[in-house]
Parts: C-alpha cells; sequence; structure tokens
C-alpha cells in the first residue's frame, strides 16, 4: 500500500459509469503506486475495458473522479492526458494504418508533450528507432503497418505508447490470440518497460502471465471490485474463481 | 529555405507570370473565361482535400462554401460597392466561420452522417438566401461590373489573374499542412482517431483547424464568381453540382497529396468545359459520374495511386 508520504500516481475516486440502465463501473475505487505492476482481471463485460477508457479519457465517468498525479484529469480530453503521461494500447490493435511502423512512433512524438527535446525530424526518427529496438521491431520500422502479424502489431502499440513518454502504461489484453512463446515475448517485454518510472496496467485473461507479472492483482465483476491484493490471494479467493469457472 | 520549397515557389512565380503575360497577349477573350472555371474548381478541390482528403471528413457541402462566397461578394456589392479584394477577403472570413460550424458537427458527427449533415447545412442556407429580398431573393440579382484596373483590358482576365493568385494561395496552404505536423496529426485521426487522441493529437483543435481552412478557401472561390457571370441566383449559386464535381476531381486526382486535387480538377473541368461546348452542357454531368465510377473500381487511389503504382513497379524491375 501507498505510505502517506507518497501520493499515488493514479487515483480512481469512486468512479460509476453507466450506459443507460446497464451499469458498467459501479463505484469503483483505487490507488495505483508509482512504477507499479498491476494486474486487472475479471470475466467478459466487468467492466475491464470501460475503466481503461474512464482512466485515458475516451470516456467520461457519470460519477467519482480520476486523479492523476495529485491532479483531477476526470474532464480533460485523451490527448491532454497522454501529454501528463497515460498511454494505452487497444483490445483490438488500432495502428495508423495508412503509415509504417515507424511513422506511427514518429506521430507519437511529433505529439508527446517531451516535443520540445525533439526538434528535428532526425531527432524523432532516433528517437523512435530507439524505442524499436528496445521493442525489438527495428527490422520492420519501414514496413507498412497492414503488413504486420497479430503479435508485432500489438508489439507496435506498445512501441507507440512508449512513445509518448508515459508514467502509467495500460496494457489492453495485448497477449490475447498470441501463441504461447508469443505470450511470454510481450510478457517479458512489459515486464522491461515497467519499473524504474512507468507503472503498467495490464488486463489479461491468461493467468499465468497475470500471476508472473503483478504485484497487484483487482479482478471485476459486473462493475464491482470483488478482489484486490497479492496475485496469491486474489487467485485463491473463492469469489474469484466462482467469477471465473461459474458455480 | 528547403530545396523542395525554393522549387515549389519559383514554380509559383512562373506560373503567375505565364498567366499574366496570357492576359497580355491573347485577345480572344473565351480562354479566359473557360480557364476561370478551371483554375476556380482548382481551388475548390484542392480545399475540400485538405478536409476531405487529409482528415478523412467527406464534405458534401461545397456548394454551401461555394454560394455562401457569392452571396458574401453580392452582400458587399450591394451594400458598400466594395472593392474585389474586400470580397474575397471577407467571403473567405465568413466561409471560415462557416467552417467552424461545421467543424463542430464532427464532434458528434462521423463519417456519412458527417456528409449528410453537409448537404443539410447546404440546404438549410440556400432556403434562406432564397428567402432574403436584400439579395435577390429566389429570383436573383443582376450585378454591374465595375471598371477593370490595370493592366487587364477587360475584367475577365482580371478575374483570371485573381483566381490564379487563389490557386496559388491554396495550393502553399495546402502544402504547408500537408509537410507540417498538422497534415500527419490530420492522418492520424483519418486512419483512426480514437488512437490519435490517446497518442496526444489535439484531434478537435486539427479538424476545427482543417474547416475553417477548406471553407475559407472554397468562399474565396466563390467570392469572384458573382462578378464573374454578373449574376447570381441562389440555384445557380448552391448547385448541387459543385460539390458532386469537385468531390469527384478530388477523388479522381488523388487525396494523398496536393497535386492530386489540381491534377483532378484540370482533367475534368477541362474535359467539362470541352463537353459543354462540343456536345451539350448537361452531358458533362453525366461523363463525370462515368469516370468517378471507372475511378472507384480501377484505381481508388485516383491518378496519385496510379502513378505511385507504375513507380513502384519500375523500381523493382
Amino acid at each position: 500500500m501507498t505510505s502517506v508520504s507518497e501520493a499515488p500516481l493514479l487515483r480512481i475516486d469512486a468512479v460509476t459509469k453507466h450506459f443507460g440502465g446497464f451499469v458498467a463501473l459501479d463505484n469503483i475505487n483505487v490507488e495505483i503506486r508509482k512504477g507499479e505492476r498491476f494486474g486487472l482481471i475479471g470475466p467478459n463485460g466487468s467492466g475491464k475495458t470501460t475503466l481503461v477508457n474512464c482512466i485515458c479519457g475516451a470516456l467520461r465517468p457519470n460519477k467519482g473522479a480520476v486523479l492523476f498525479a495529485g491532479e483531477d484529469i476526470t474532464q480533460l480530453p485523451p490527448n491532454k492526458r497522454s501529454h501528463r503521461g497515460i498511454a494505452r494500447s487497444f483490445q483490438i490493435p488500432r495502428p495508423f494504418r495508412s503509415m509504417t511502423v515507424l511513422e506511427n512512433l514518429m506521430l507519437a512524438l511529433d505529439f508527446a508533450a517531451h516535443r520540445h527535446l525533439l526538434e528535428t525530424e532526425a531527432h524523432r526518427r532516433d528517437a523512435a528507432m530507439a524505442i524499436l529496438a528496445r521493442i525489438g521491431l527495428a527490422p520492420k520500422a519501414f514496413v507498412s503497418t497492414a503488413a504486420l502479424t497479430q503479435v508485432e502489431l500489438r508489439k507496435m502499440e506498445l512501441a507507440r505508447a512508449m512513445a509518448t513518454g508515459p508514467k502509467l502504461l495500460i496494457s489492453d489484453e495485448a497477449m490475447a490470440g498470441l501463441s504461447t512463446s508469443e505470450v511470454d515475448e510481450v510478457l517479458d517485454l512489459l515486464l522491461s518497460l515497467g519499473g524504474e518510472d512507468i507503472a503498467i496496467i495490464m488486463i489479461e485473461h491468461i493467468m499465468q502471465a497475470v500471476m508472473r507479472f503483478s504485484e497487484r492483482v483487482m479482478c471485476l465483476d459486473a462493475g464491482k471490485i470483488i478482489a484486490i491484493g497479492a496475485p496469491g490471494e486474489v487467485m485463491a479467493n473463492p469469489r474469484v474463481q466462482e467469477a471465473y469457472l461459474g458455480t | 529555405m528547403q530545396r523542395s520549397s525554393i522549387i515549389f515557389w519559383f514554380g509559383a512565380g512562373m506560373f503567375l507570370i505565364a498567366m499574366l503575360l496570357m492576359t497580355q497577349f491573347i485577345r480572344n477573350e473565351y480562354p479566359f473565361f473557360a480557364g476561370y472555371v478551371i483554375l476556380q474548381f482548382v481551388v475548390l478541390s484542392v480545399a475540400w482535400t485538405i478536409l476531405g482528403g487529409y482528415a478523412g471528413y467527406v464534405n458534401f457541402g461545397t456548394n454551401a462554401f461555394f454560394g455562401v462566397g457569392v452571396y458574401s461578394a453580392v452582400l458587399l456589392i450591394r451594400a458598400f460597392e466594395a472593392p474585389l479584394g474586400v470580397q474575397i477577403a471577407l467571403a473567405a472570413l465568413v466561409g471560415g466561420l462557416l467552417g467552424l460550424g461545421v467543424g463542430l458537427l464532427t464532434l458528434r458527427m462521423r463519417g456519412i452522417f458527417f456528409s449528410i449533415a453537409t448537404i443539410a447545412l447546404a440546404i438549410i442556407i440556400e432556403t434562406s438566401i432564397t428567402n432574403w429580398r436584400f439579395v435577390g431573393g429566389a429570383a436573383g440579382i443582376q450585378l454591374q461590373r465595375p471598371p477593370v484596373m490595370q493592366p487587364f483590358d477587360t475584367y475577365v482576365k482580371m478575374l483570371f489573374f485573381v483566381q490564379a493568385l487563389l490557386v496559388v494561395i491554396a495550393i502553399a496552404i495546402a502544402r504547408f499542412i500537408q509537410n507540417s505536423r498538422i497534415g500527419r496529426g490530420l492522418h492520424a485521426l483519418r486512419d483512426d482517431e480514437l488512437a490519435a487522441e490517446c497518442t496526444g493529437v489535439p484531434t478537435l483543435r486539427l479538424k476545427l483547424l482543417a474547416c475553417v481552412v477548406s471553407g475559407a478557401l472554397m468562399s474565396a472561390a466563390g467570392a469572384p464568381a458573382a462578378l464573374y457571370v454578373q449574376f447570381a441566383n441562389p440555384d445557380s449559386a448552391f448547385d448541387l453540382n459543385y460539390s458532386v464535381s469537385v468531390l469527384a476531381m478530388s477523388l479522381i486526382g488523388g487525396t494523398a497529396h496536393w497535386i492530386g486535387p489540381v491534377l483532378g480538377a484540370i482533367l475534368l473541368s477541362t474535359t467539362q468545359q470541352l463537353l459543354t461546348v462540343t456536345i451539350s452542357s448537361e452531358v458533362n454531368v453525366l461523363v463525370l459520374g462515368v469516370m468517378l465510377v471507372l475511378f472507384v473500381v480501377a484505381a481508388p487511389k485516383g491518378i496519385l495511386g496510379l502513378v505511385r503504382r507504375k513507380a513502384r513497379k519500375a523500381d523493382a524491375a
């Protein structure tokens, strides 16, 4: 848990979101520390992606507030939140299809808050190539995103998110539909990106990945938090098992 | 200045000099009468591409912006006998404001819904003008040309040159947007608006900018039309053919680069002018339709796409 002296990086304060009569998120309260590796699990339709959308600004909650680095960002549009350091990947990859991999990253750098550090195009190109090298996509830099495989698309999205210079990276099911070896690849990647200054929220259905990755796990079901804590404890929780396996 | 910029401005200068020399040495007025229309469509298509091509918001209301340009000029002539330059500048201002309104539509509407809303907008504005007596109402209004300015000997030649200036301005703006991060941001939001926003692109601001610039240029292109035909009526100023033609020209030329709409507009409106003189003024609409269908099927990225594909093949060989 966070100490009193250090404010949490992200605070979700009594967030409620409903679509018509359907309550997608019901009074969610959670805090995420600087550099924390946080696993978010729950059955389909439990509100995971809705919560992510409320954090990154694609949706505004009906009630409650989202605080980032101590400031209320509930009303900010996604691009302003991106400038403050919230980046995400999408459950279904959303590359800029008319661009190459490198251009996707350079666009992110072009509009990033730390743009002043990368004045010229050559600087941005170098920075983008450095990120691609770190992610292991450098050989694909000049390939159109339309020609990428599923795992490469996921990596490209993570790379593009990294290019915005995040303090919080949200990975929305980056491993869905990947083979076992690819899952390990992406997982190692996420582990290497996190730590230091970057907190990561990982949404995932693949349990061994969540277990290996997370310092803390939260389980949502029908828009409510049913368990939160160390991965082992959450997995052992009968309510979590019930939500996943049914009765 | 970069080398490409030097080449561009040199080309633009040569173009204007050539146009000016034409007005001085060609006696026959017809080439200018026809050429004016071609240049007008170049401005309209380039302006359309800024929003429709770069940002991917298909504006079906080109006629609204064009008509607003025409009637801004009519109003200024009727009320203040304002000179041509003022007419164009204020028409651009009004068109820009209208563009801002259209831009706000993009907050809630995308794709086909946005396009339909722009048609509705054109109808609303046309209806208002039809019911506005001061600018001629439904019957239209006859306009008197002021004396022509030096060094031109006829008013049409002068308007021809003014439209050529607007072409250079429109292309210079489109080129600037395309090469700046505004253009890159617009391309990103065209590909995926949510992903662009989450990557830090201020999508709303860019869309508003594209709408304002595109609208201002369209209305500016429409303003001289009032004195070109010395008559304005709502039916012809808000003719849906402007929307259809401009859309076809941009798409046939290709929207990835400013040269696309320029090529498309020159190709199509020259064909249209030839057909109007040789066959009939109605058949050119048919030809437009057939060409659009052919291009959508055979070359969905327009002339630009064809050329690029050729170039790539040549590279590979």
